[in-house]
């Protein structure tokens, strides 16, 4: 009863706040900076404070700001969860992949030098791909977990 | 030196602001906002340290992720916790206790800083060449998570994989169990 109660007070807020144009617009207007300094975050790591780790936490708050203005339907829509969870497994997929790949060329389990030209180059490779790998696997999952967390009792109310 | 101390002085107040009022509200929603704003904290206090990465790590997914995350499960959970009932002596005892011990021991460590300690002299100078010459890469924080610990991330990779596809388990199931449950009250409400 309690919680049909505060499931209903939930929704009149979030239709008041689907309707708010400044939500709607700052969102819109928002959702592309986001993704881009995401972006900077991840490639940048080498250089600056940053990874794989930082920059998936930000990219999926970008997705995340957007299924929370515009509803966990349009989310969907926008990132559709079929995609959401191969792209979770296939950053794992990517780190273990770059370590059969430099065993496969004949050096250890994540020893990357043997993948460029040069030990330097080879490092620089294995780190850019490992750091991708993790930046997909922490955004993709922040994404589904919001999502199996907002959209759990849906359900019910239909 | 003295302006570090103020700063550090003025952190620490806050966060011991921050963690009385936590102990004191039963809002749940307070509760999930002081966390937000203790872990905000503590991520300044890990750049008046110079550890750049790791308060960037705590400002994004300590006080930004995990609190949208804490909301979201939020909307499922009573407004107010209850008042708990225990006399809360023994638990207050056993932290003095040990906060004590802890100040104590922290007596012995070595200065923030002083390259003749231990930590310093065993494979770190190794790693802060081998960024440089090895890898070729400035940030020595980065080479040594990607690289020279590659093992580690890699495990902590997994883990976070491992941990998205629990909870998703959890809770699509009970989803699809919702669902086959509420289907055939629909055909009866069809019907009537």
């Amino acid at each position: 009863m309690l919680q049909k109660k505060i499931n209903l007070n939930l929704n009149k807020r979030l239709e008041k706040m689907h309707n708010n144009p400044i939500l709607r617009i700052s969102t819109k207007v928002l959702f592309a900076p986001i993704i881009l300094f995401g972006l900077y975050v991840q490639f940048h790591g080498d250089f600056g404070p940053g990874g794989g780790f930082q920059a998936g936490v930000i990219v999926a708050s970008a997705f995340i700001l957007y299924s929370l203005v515009f509803g966990i339907e349009a989310g969907k829509k926008l990132f559709p969860s079929n995609i959401n969870l191969i792209l979770l497994a296939l950053g794992g997929i990517i780190y273990g992949g770059v370590g059969f790949v430099s065993m496969l060329l004949g050096d250890e389990f994540l020893a990357y030098n043997i993948l460029g030209s040069s030990p330097q180059s080879g490092q620089h490779i294995g780190i850019l791909l490992v750091e991708f790998g993790v930046g997909l696997t922490v955004s993709n999952v922040m994404i589904a977990l919001f999502n199996a967390f907002a959209s759990y009792d849906k359900i019910e109310e239909k | 030196m003295i302006s570090e101390l103020l700063i550090n002085a003025f952190l620490v107040t806050i966060m011991l602001s921050i963690a009385i009022a936590l102990i004191k509200t039963r809002t749940v929603i307070f509760t999930v906002i002081l966390t937000s704003a203790y872990s905000l904290v503590a991520a300044l206090m890990f750049i008046t340290l110079d550890a750049v990465d790791v308060a960037f790590t705590e400002a994004s997914v300590g006080a930004g992720i995990s609190t949208i995350l804490f909301l979201a499960a939020m909307a499922y959970l009573p407004k107010k916790e209850e008042e708990s009932i225990r006399s809360e002596f023994i638990p207050a005892l056993s932290c003095i206790i040990l906060g004590g011990i802890l100040i104590w021991c922290s007596y012995d460590l070595p200065e923030i800083g002083q390259l003749t300690a231990p930590i310093h002299q065993h494979i770190a100078p190794e790693y802060i060449k081998g960024s440089k010459e090895d890898i070729g890469i400035p940030n020595i924080v980065t080479s040594v998570l990607a690289s020279y610990r590659g093992y580690d991330t890699f495990g902590e990779t997994i883990v976070v994989f491992t941990a998205g596809v629990a909870v998703l388990a959890l809770l699509e199931k009970k989803n699809a169990a919702k669902k086959n449950k509420s289907q055939p009250k629909q055909k009866i409400r069809k019907n009537a």
